[in-house]
């Protein structure tokens, strides 16, 4: 079982602390190509949730086997054995799901993200919590990955959610700006991407020096008095 | 009695059957997924098929197994395919009633656009639809049905019950240049090279007809 303050720790971790696009700045090469809108972004999110969460379990709970040498090779090979499975069995089960996620999951097997968690927890942490640093090491690029998709349609395009008649054939995007908004092409192409990930993590590293000075100021009166 | 220290060369003897090990047991989980999910796999690209082939072929016009009656077409001027491709023979009580086949459009605005194409067996156009296409979006797009504005009778509609033979040589030509099918102004490089893919596939099949229904 798991005791609450390491789940707490876990979650604080992959969506705040250690978060893979803000903090870790891995999987740059999905992240540019997928987050031209927020629907994209936020389906190579979830199967990449899908693939860290399955990739986490095998390798903690094979982590006794594998010997220290090789294990490089040995977590290549079931990443890309564990998502090419997954491919299949999208493919032949939920096959409508697949239409929709179906191009994203092979992008996954090129991503830094599920091996550097692997190589960095599953391989010393047991299975559940292996599992659930997937999850939400996922679950911290599902937002940034949203939010930066977000903001390169709006400043891009002007819309909000184009792509969601894909997912939901009843939604439609929403126009946010007039429709005679020129568009800023530089938003959607990759250096857009680059100058607003650089925004947003400038904007991360502005929240947690304020909450630092926040602290330092509510300890600073106990240290004059002693 | 004290262990000895593996030595360099049982070391790597080790960990190299312990790698053996791992890459037997991902393999072969990778070759019972394929297998297993294969069958699902096949159904459903051949349920994609037939969903094309509906569009310019009604279910009920035949009553054989379409996917499993082909014949193989050789690279041919006419149907502007580089490599072999297959033709889908419709019967209905083992006579023939349509050939279902692909061509391409080499001179599209920006690059080949792909058809797909049904030819009664008197002839006569069954319809023609575009699956692949990198036509200019709101302009050149309107070959395809879903892109086209006019919803009650699209462009690529036109084609439908014309015969190769009933339509002279210079008719088969957008308007603009003397011929009877209709294009939108400011686009009309698209719609040309779908007419003239259309009446070299009609061609071919007039030519061949017999052999194509003839052949195993």
């Amino acid at each position: 079982m798991i005791e609450r303050d390491e789940f707490r720790s876990i979650a604080e971790n992959g969506v705040w602390k250690q978060n893979t696009s803000l903090i870790q700045i891995l999987g740059l090469c999905p992240l540019l190509a997928v987050t031209t809108n927020m629907v994209n972004g936020v389906m190579l999110s979830l199967a990449t949730i899908l693939v860290m969460a399955l990739s986490g379990v095998a390798v903690a709970s094979l982590r006794n086997f594998i010997p220290h040498e090789i294990r490089i090779p040995v977590f290549i090979l079931i990443v890309a054995a564990l998502v090419t499975v997954v491919d299949l069995l999208f493919n032949a089960k939920l096959h409508e799901l697949y239409v929709i996620l179906g191009i994203f999951i092979p992008l996954i097997v090129t991503n830094c993200i599920v091996l550097a968690r692997v190589e960095a927890y599953a391989a010393k942490n047991p299975p559940l919590q292996a599992t659930l640093d997937g999850i939400f090491m996922g679950v911290g690029m599902l937002w940034t990955l949203a939010l930066l998709g977000g903001l390169r349609e709006l400043i891009g395009a002007g819309t909000l959610f184009s792509g969601i008649d894909l997912v939901f054939p009843d939604l439609k995007p929403l126009q946010l700006l007039p429709a005679d908004y020129p568009g800023l092409l530089l938003a959607i192409l990759p250096p857009g991407a680059f100058i607003l990930l650089g925004c947003l993590i400038a904007w991360k590293n502005w929240v947690e020096a304020r909450a630092a000075a926040r602290q330092q100021r509510r300890a600073a009166p106990v240290a004059a008095g002693g | 009695m004290k262990k000895k220290d593996p030595t360099a060369v049982t070391m790597a003897a080790r960990t190299a059957v312990i790698l053996f090990v791992f890459v037997i047991i991902f393999t072969g989980l990778l070759a019972g997924a394929y297998l297993w999910t294969k069958p699902a796999l096949e159904a459903s690209a051949a349920e994609e098929k037939m969903k094309l082939i509906d569009e310019v072929l009604p279910r009920s016009a035949y009553d054989n197994e379409l996917l499993k009656d082909t014949v193989m077409l050789p690279a041919s001027p006419l149907l502007g395919n580089d490599e072999p491709t297959f033709a889908y023979r419709a019967r209905k009580g083992s006579q023939p009633v349509a050939l279902v086949l692909e061509a391409v459009a080499p001179d599209g605005y920006s690059g080949r656009i792909r058809l797909i194409v049904a030819i009664a067996v008197d002839g006569g156009i069954a319809g023609v639809r575009v699956t692949q296409h990198k036509e200019t979006p709101g302009l050149g797009d309107y070959i395809d049905p879903k892109k086209d504005k006019n919803k009650v009778r699209p462009w690529i509609t036109q084609f439908n019950g014309l015969t190769y033979a009933a339509v002279a040589d210079k008719e088969w030509k957008v308007k603009k240049d003397g011929g009877r099918f209709d294009f939108v102004a400011g686009a009309t490089v698209t719609p040309r090279a779908v007419v003239k893919a259309v009446r070299k596939a009609t061609k071919y099949v007039a030519e061949n007809q017999n052999d194509l229904y003839a052949s195993k």
